[in-house]
Order: structure tokens, then sequence, then C-alpha cells
């Protein structure tokens, strides 16, 4: 009530301070009229009566300014004249204000940007209610490293466990639809029924797996994104109920899933079915394939289930054959599995844009230093006309809000445009990045940012100021200039070792790409084409018509011009593809233990050593008499044969691919090491067989192409070639070597493109800095200068001079960087290859670099020091 | 007309004002003129501060103003109570009493 009441008078004063002047001077003039009535009735002649009533109340508009002072409009009406001054101000400084608005939208640009694409990884909860009672479980290795599990965990784990509410397991598919037009494969999962109630997400449309759909014979039925629904069925309601051919068998869809459902596990999925596992088939049921998402019952923390699931662990060993090669299993939060593998990288990228937002907040405060020392002579006019300290305090913190606000909007243009590049740059592997956005949060994060930015660069000028008040008036005192320059100097050193710190950060990851560069996969990667083809639909279950068609395939592709040889594989190096299988050993028959240890595991044809270079070590490649039927052979990589048989000969051994009890193959070759989950990959343990020799059809095999030139320019003619063989079967992920290679690196080249950025930006704005306290201390001494020219220094002298101050500012910075990162560097370790976080050549090269740009912007104010004239300084003194 | 000391204590114009203006609107000269001839001169209030409290005390809606003619055909804005005015008053005067009292004991034993 009062509070409406006082905005609503106040409001009224602001709209029209005319009116409002004049009720109040009427009033005031109506009360002296009286008084002067009243002393006419005393006797006093009308003039007298005048005088006398101004001297007992004062004028009409003494008045009318003492009570229009009230009223918090007035503070208000204090603030836009405070900015419509701090406006004109800078308008008038246009050089100043675009720099240091430049400066300020730079770091909370960057800031913005990279707060934007980290929020939703690394702080936001997943999307889901309760997200974090949501967890994953993987089967843990001896070496450390995890597994996926096996169907027949999963199943021990929904019978004995109490500590999950509910679970589920997923299972990537690519399943092909087939219609009337070109086939099209989609990125899907199998999983069980209550993949989403774990999630905690039910469909917008139509209904949720049920617990019947997951058995073995059961009805087929699909469940839809809401993007899939839309791209293929034009979001008509009609889709449920309706059937879909997959891999050429009717799917019943029965929902769609919410527009805004993120499915973190696979951001890629447009479709899901159920698992439909039957554990009375055996075979896969112990392969471990499937991924396990699990919801914390309430109260379970995550270590009790951890703690529940290893005691449970000797009894589940029990139940099942002893082909797992697990040693336990390892709840961790869903979040915590997606993230840990970027979390290093992206805290390396947070840290080094707070120090590129610290170098621009360094450089604004620099530039308002700057300007509040030309502005001595305004301040010191303005106290004596009567302004107080904290009047001339809030005139100052207002330029200061008005630069960083302004700064604040164009950095949220520059924070937009870097969010862009940011999903456009990142890696494949980067967790979420499809909610990358900026949103009300991030902009109010800049916000903040940018405020905080203006009190702290904005208090310490003004406090300056404050204190320059009383030397203010004597223009010739250059005791406090000299005060100001020690502050800048510092600084600038600050400054420059912030820039080193980032300079050797970028240093040290470019010399790991160069290293990482340097490794050779195992093959030739030059003119390589390789492109996935399936085989979809219920005939190509069928080993013989499986590989018949691909034998096809190969022949048509051999007869492409351009093609020098072709091969089939079922997992392509540096691809992301990992199909490991556990292999036992032979060696002794009586021997009880047997030694089971994972290697990838391959179907090739014949031709795939020749086409991409693998080379033979020893013994004989695969060849076409190697085909179902014949005596099971196998290839192995040399660092298999080196590990598992200890220097004994390889060759003519027999091993056991998969199942304890399945067949065993007779190793007759040995071929070189390749990298087949990354460069970096420390497994290189692989097995070869032909598909032929394989105990099940490979549906997914991909084609290596070795070309003359250019190999991407075939990819037209193999695919018109391949569909003319089938016109069902899709064909995917059609990509060079080389491209796979790059990709591979893309987590650092991503990282490196960033912090590259911000050191070179950061080196800008440390060079800008040094240029500034320079040429500021040039101006503020050209009386000096010109003194010791007029007494004989000569030029090149004082070009010195002014260089060494520079030179000096700089090497300080350096050491103190130098420090700094060998102490920061360290958060590095992770991210670097083949190179030492303290690399004598990296920090070397920096400082040179340093030191030569920061020479460089030396150079103008010294060169302008050198060619003073003292005649026209010391006259215009 | 100049007394010893005309400032009033901090606080108390307001309810002067107040107390002023429960007897009927008046306009601002008028209550100068009540409050001065009433405390017989010991209080005298100056037009700016009497000004800036009307504002106040309208802001915080404890009285109204309106433009009116006067008996000499001039205008001039009137004051009159509201309703928390009067409340107030109220209040204020209890609360004053009770301390003036306490005060004026204080004063007496120690005399």
């Amino acid at each position: 009530m009062s509070v409406w009441r006082q905005l609503k008078h106040g409001l009224r004063v602001l709209t029209d301070r005319r009116a409002s002047d004049q009720a109040i001077t009427s009033e005031a003039e109506d009360f002296i009229e009286r008084t002067t009535g009243e002393f006419i009735d005393r006797g006093l002649s009308p003039e007298e009566a005048r005088r006398a009533a101004r001297l007992e109340c004062g004028s009409a508009f003494s008045i009318r300014d003492e009570v229009r002072g009230h009223g918090w409009e007035n503070a208000v009406e204090a603030l836009i004249a405070d900015l419509r001054y701090a406006s004109r101000r800078l308008w008038a400084a246009p050089g100043f204000t675009a720099l240091t608005v430049f400066t300020l939208a730079l770091g909370i640009g960057a800031t913005t940007a990279i707060f934007s694409a980290v929020k939703p990884i690394l702080i936001e909860p997943l999307p889901y209610p309760k997200a974090s009672r949501i967890v994953t479980i993987w089967g843990t290795r001896q070496d450390g490293g995890r597994n996926e599990v096996a169907f027949g965990t999963v199943n021990e784990i929904s019978q004995k466990t109490r500590s999950f509410v509910s679970h589920a397991a997923i299972r990537e598919w690519q399943p092909t639809m087939t219609s009337e037009g070109e086939p099209e494969r989609f990125q899907g999962q199998r999983v069980s029924a209550g993949y989403f109630q774990t999630l905690g997400v039910s469909p917008a449309i139509g209904q949720d797996f049920r617990k019947e759909d997951d058995l073995g014979n059961s009805p087929h039925v699909a469940l839809l994104s809401d993007a899939l629904w839309h791209r293929r069925f034009g979001g008509a309601a009609a889709v449920i109920g309706s059937s879909v051919t997959l891999d050429g068998q009717p799917y019943t869809v029965i929902g769609v899933l919410p527009a805004r459902f993120e499915n973190v596990t696979s951001p890629d999925a447009e479709i899901w079915a159920p698992l439909q596992y039957d554990m009375s088939q055996g075979g896969r049921v112990w392969g471990h394939h499937l991924r396990l998402v699990a919801r914390l019952r309430d109260g379970v923390r995550i270590d009790q289930a951890s703690g529940e699931l290893n005691a449970l662990w000797p009894v589940f060993l029990k139940e099942h054959p002893k082909d797992l090669f697990n040693d336990g299993l390892a709840v961790l939060s869903l979040q915590d599995a997606l993230t840990s593998g970027v979390r290093p990288a992206l805290n390396v990228i947070m840290v080094s844009v707070l120090l590129v937002l610290l170098i621009a907040c360094v450089n604004v405060t620099h530039l308002l230093l700057a300007r509040s020392s030309r502005r001595r002579g305004e301040f010191a006019v303005r106290t004596a006309l009567g302004a107080g300290r904290a009047r001339m305090i809030r005139q100052l913190l207002t330029e200061s809000l008005v630069l960083a606000a302004l700064g604040g909007v164009l950095g949220i243009l520059f924070a937009e445009a870097g969010v862009r590049t940011l999903v456009a740059l990142s890696p494949p592997a980067l967790p979420r990045a499809g909610s990358i956005a900026i949103d009300g949060s991030v902009l109010a994060f800049s916000v903040v940012v940018t405020m905080l930015v203006g009190f702290a660069f904005g208090l310490f000028p003004a406090f300056q100021a404050g204190r320059q008040l009383q030397a203010g008036l004597t223009q010739h005192s250059r005791s406090v200039a000299g005060d100001h320059r020690r502050i800048r100097s510092a600084l600038v050193v600050a400054e420059v070792s912030f820039a080193f710190v980032l300079l050797v950060s970028a240093g040290l990851l470019l010399r790991s790409m160069e290293r990482l560069i340097e490794i050779s996969p195992g093959l030739h990667t030059a003119n390589l084409l390789t492109m996935q083809v399936q085989t979809s639909g219920q005939r190509f279950r069928d080993a013989t018509v499986n590989n018949a068609f691909f034998d096809h395939v190969l022949e048509a592709a051999r007869q492409v011009p351009g093609v020098i040889s072709a091969a089939f594989t079922s997992q392509l190096p540096v691809s992301g593809d990992s199909d490991a299988y556990g292999v036992s050993l032979e060696s002794n028959p009586d021997q009880k233990d047997v030694e089971i240890r994972p290697a990838f595991r391959y179907a090739v044809s014949p031709s795939y050593f020749q086409t991409t270079g693998i080379p033979l070590l020893r013994g004989r490649m695969l060849d076409e008499k190697d085909r179902a039927g014949g005596p099971l052979v196998a290839v192995v990589s040399d660092s298999l044969a080196r590990h598992r048989f200890r220097g004994a000969e390889a060759i003519g051994k027999r091993v056991r691919i998969g199942p304890i009890n399945g067949p065993q193959y007779t190793i007759v070759g040995i071929v070189g090491d390749i990298k087949q989950l990354s460069l970096l990959d420390a497994e290189p343990d692989a097995i070869y067989t032909t598909p032929t020799q394989w105990r099940f059809p490979d549906n997914v095999m991909t084609l290596v192409v070795s070309a003359q030139g250019d190999a991407a320019r075939l990819s037209p003619a193999l695919r018109r070639t391949i569909w003319s063989v089938d016109k069902d079967q899709p064909i995917v992920r059609v990509a060079t070597m080389d491209q796979l290679l790059a990709r591979s690196m893309a987590e650092r080249r991503f990282v490196m493109i960033l912090v590259t950025a911000f050191a070179t930006v950061a080196l800008l704005l440390a060079a800008a800095g040094v240029y500034g306290v320079l040429s500021g201390g040039v101006a503020e001494r050209i009386r000096e200068i010109g003194v010791r020219s007029a007494l004989g220094a000569t030029s090149g002298s004082i070009l010195g001079l002014v260089l060494w101050k520079g030179v000096t500012l700089t090497l300080l910075g350096t050491v103190i960087g130098i420090i700094a990162a060998a102490a920061g560097t360290r958060a590095l370790t992770t991210l670097l290859f083949g190179v030492s976080h303290l690399d004598l050549v990296t920090y070397a090269g920096m400082c040179l670099l340093l030191l030569a740009v920061s020479a460089a912007a030396c150079w103008v104010p010294a060169w302008r020091a050198s060619r003073v004239d003292p005649v026209i300084t010391l006259r215009s003194e | 007309m100049d007394s010893p000391n005309t400032d009033l204590i901090q606080g108390t114009l307001d309810m002067l004002i107040l107390k002023a203006l429960s007897l009927g609107a008046m306009h601002g000269f008028g209550v100068a003129r009540r409050i001065e001839q009433v405390s017989r001169g010991v209080f005298k209030v100056n037009p700016g501060s009497l000004l800036t409290a009307f504002q106040r005390l309208e802001r915080a809606g404890l009285i109204d103003s309106e433009w009116d003619d006067t008996d000499n055909s001039r205008r001039a804005k009137f004051y009159k109570l509201t309703r928390s005015g009067r409340k107030q008053l109220e209040v204020e005067t209890t609360d004053w009493m009770r301390r003036a009292s306490a005060v004026a004991r204080l004063l007496k034993d120690e005399g």
C-alpha cells in the first residue's frame, strides 16, 4: 500500500518534474505571501513585510530545492544524470571506449561460450527426474580397464540384488528400414523393458514397453524418437499400431517419446526395441556386449550398491561358464561415467578461458587507470566546484558499469558466435553436445561476470581518483603519476605471466599433437576408402547367403575403375569399432587353468592385409583356400604372439576364440600390430580369421578399398556397384582412412585449437598491456625525455631506455610465468602425449615468442620517445 | 519572535503536523502557525521542513491533499488526516506520553 503510494508519487514526479516543481513552488509562494500578510497586519509596510517574510522563510526556490531533494525518484534522477554524463565522457574518447569494450567483450564472450558448453556436461544434472540416482554398472578387469557386461550377469543382478529399483541392459542396434525408397539405416538401441522407467521417462503418445515384450518369442514392438516420428511418419498419431519393416521383419510401433527426451546413453538413437534375450539359448548370453543402467533404491548409496554387487560376485561366477574376463563389477553414477572421459579436457579449457578473462580484466583496469591519470585535471576542477568524494566515486563506478554493460552486450554476441563455433568444432566424443546453447542461466552468468568485472575494475581507479584529489589542483605534481605507473607495471607483469602459462599450455598441446601424428596406425592410410555395408533381413542369418553377398560385392568392387584392391573386415581400425573376444591358448593340454585374455577379433577377406598394407612378419597370410569346412586357421598380431607365447613360436599353436568349448584355430601367420581403438591405444592384441571360418555370419562388414589417387572420388561408383548386387543393403560411414584418423584425434585437436586460440588472444592482450604502459609512461615523462635529449642523450640511448623498461617488465612476467606454468601444466598431463609438461623446447620457444612480441609492442612507444624534440616539449611547459 | 530553542526534536514534527490536522483540514501556513501558537512560540516551523514533511506523510498514506479556494479567494493546498493517519496519531501520542512522563519522572528525581 505504502510502497504503491511511494511508487505512484515518485513516478508522477519523474514523468513530470516541471509540474511537481511548480506545485511545490506555488505552495511555498502561498506560504510566503501569507507570512507577508501577517507582517502587514502587524503594521509593517508591504515592502518591509515582504522583506521580513523573505528573511524568515527564505525564497520560494530555496524551499523548492529543499523539498524536492527527498524521495527515491531523486536517486533515480541522479543515476540517470550519471549515466548520461558517463555516456558523454565515453563518447568523447571513442578509442579508449572501443578498446575497453572490445577487450571486455572478448573475455566475457569467451567465458560465456565455454560456460555454455561445459554446463550441460559437467554442471547440470542429466535431464531426468532424480538423475543423480541413475547409475551405470560396468565389469572391471584385472588391468584396471572397464568392460561391458554379459546378459548372464544382468540376469543375476536382477534376481539377486536389492540396491536397485529398476535396471536395464542396452545394446547398440542399427536396424535397416526397407520400404519403397532407398533403404535407411537408423541408429537405435535394444533395451530391457525397464529402460525408460529407469531413466524416468515415459512416451508422449502410445505406451512404454511391457515386461512381456522383453521375452524371447514376443511379437516385435518398437518405440520411436520424436524426430524420427516427424521425419518419416509426418508426426501423425496414426503411427501407433502401424507396422514397419526393420531388418526384414515386421515391428509394431507402440509409442513415441517426448520431443524433450534426450537419450544420453546414445545421443543419435532414434528407435528402440526390447532386447528379447532367450536365456535358454546360451551363446551370446555370455558375450560382454551390454551396457547396464540402473536406478538406485532410495537411501542406497553408490558405494553400498557397489559393495553388494561385489559381495555377490563369487555367487555370480558359480552360476555361469568360466569364460568371463571380468574381475568384478563397478557402480558409477551415469553422469560421471559419461563425462569422465572429457572432464580433464574441459577443465583445461575452463581454466584457460578464465585466464583470458583475467587478462582481459587486467587490461581494462589498465586502460581505466591510464585514463584516470589523464583526467586528474577534470577531477580537480570538479572538487573545486564542490563535488564530494563519494559522489565522484559513484560517477566513476557508473562509467565502469556502462563500459561493463556495453562489453556484456557485445560479449553475448561474441558468445553466440563462439557457441556455434564450439558445437561445429566439438569432437564426436563430447557428451550432450546437442544441448549446448546459450540459455537463460548462462546469460545470467554472463551478466554477473560483467557486473563483477565492472565493480572490480571500477572501484580501483575510483579510489585512486579519490586519493588524487588533494594533489589534484597542483598540475605539476608527478608523484601521483609515479604511484600509478608502479601499479600499472605490476599489472603488466601479471598479465605477461598469465599469457605465458597459456602459451606454454598451447605449445605443449601442439607438440603432443605433432607426436601423435607421427605415430603410425600400423597400416598405409593413404588412398584408402572405407564404407560400412550391412546385410539386413532374415535370409542373411544364413552364413552361406551372407558370405555370398559379401563375396559378390567384393568381386564387383574390384571391377570399379581406379580400385587397386578391395577387402572386407568385420571391424575397422581407429573407427570406434571395438569387438574383442577372450582368446584362450592350449599350449599345454594338461594344464587345467586356461589363460583367457581379450584380443580384437577380425573376420577379414584374405586380401585385407594387402589392401591395408599390414605387413606379414612370419608364416603366411589367410588365403582363398581358408574356407568353411577347411582346417580352421587364424593370423595373429605380433604383440599377441609375443605376449601370449612368451618367446615360444606361435605359428602352429592352437587357440580358441570366445567360448572355452569352441573350436580351435591354428595360427598360421603373424602380422604387424595396428591401432584399433585410437592412436594412443595400448592394446594391440589381435586375431584374424576369414569370414567363412567364423562361427556366425557378421552382418556388418566394412569395405576397404585401396585406390589410385584420391580415394574419396570412388565412393559414388562403389555405392552404385554395391546396390547393383542388392538394392536393399544400406551403406553408411563412408570415410577415407585419413579422415578416420583425424576423427580419432578430434578431441585433442578440439582442446588444442581452443587453448591455442586463447593463448593467441592472451598474447595480444598482454602485448597491448605492455604497449599501453610504455606509451603512457612516455606521454607522462615527455618533459623528462625532452630534458635528457637537450642535455645530449642520443635518440639511440632514449630508445634503449624505453625498450629496456618494456623488456624488464616482460622478463619479470616471464620468470613468474615459468614458475606458474611448471606448477599449473601438471593439470594437462592426461592430455599430453610423448612430451613432458616441463618440455624445455616448448618453454624456451614460448619465452622467445613472448619476448619478440613484447619487443615489437615496445618498439612504437620507444621510437616515439626517441623522436621527442626537446625544443617543442620544453617550450610547451 | 526569536526564541532560544526553536528546533524541533527529531521526529516530532510529523506527530505535531498530524495533531494539528486532527482538528480539520488546513493549509501549510495554517499548520505552521498552529504549531507555533499552541507551543507558545517554543517551536518554529520553517517552510522547507514543513513541506518536506507533508510529502513524506502523504506518501506514507497518513494525510491527503487537495487544492482549494481559501477565504480570500486564493488557491491553497489543503491537507487532511486519513484514517490511518488518525490511527498513527493515536499510537504516537500514547507512545510519546509514556516516554515524556518517564523522562519527566527521571528529571524530577535527579532534581
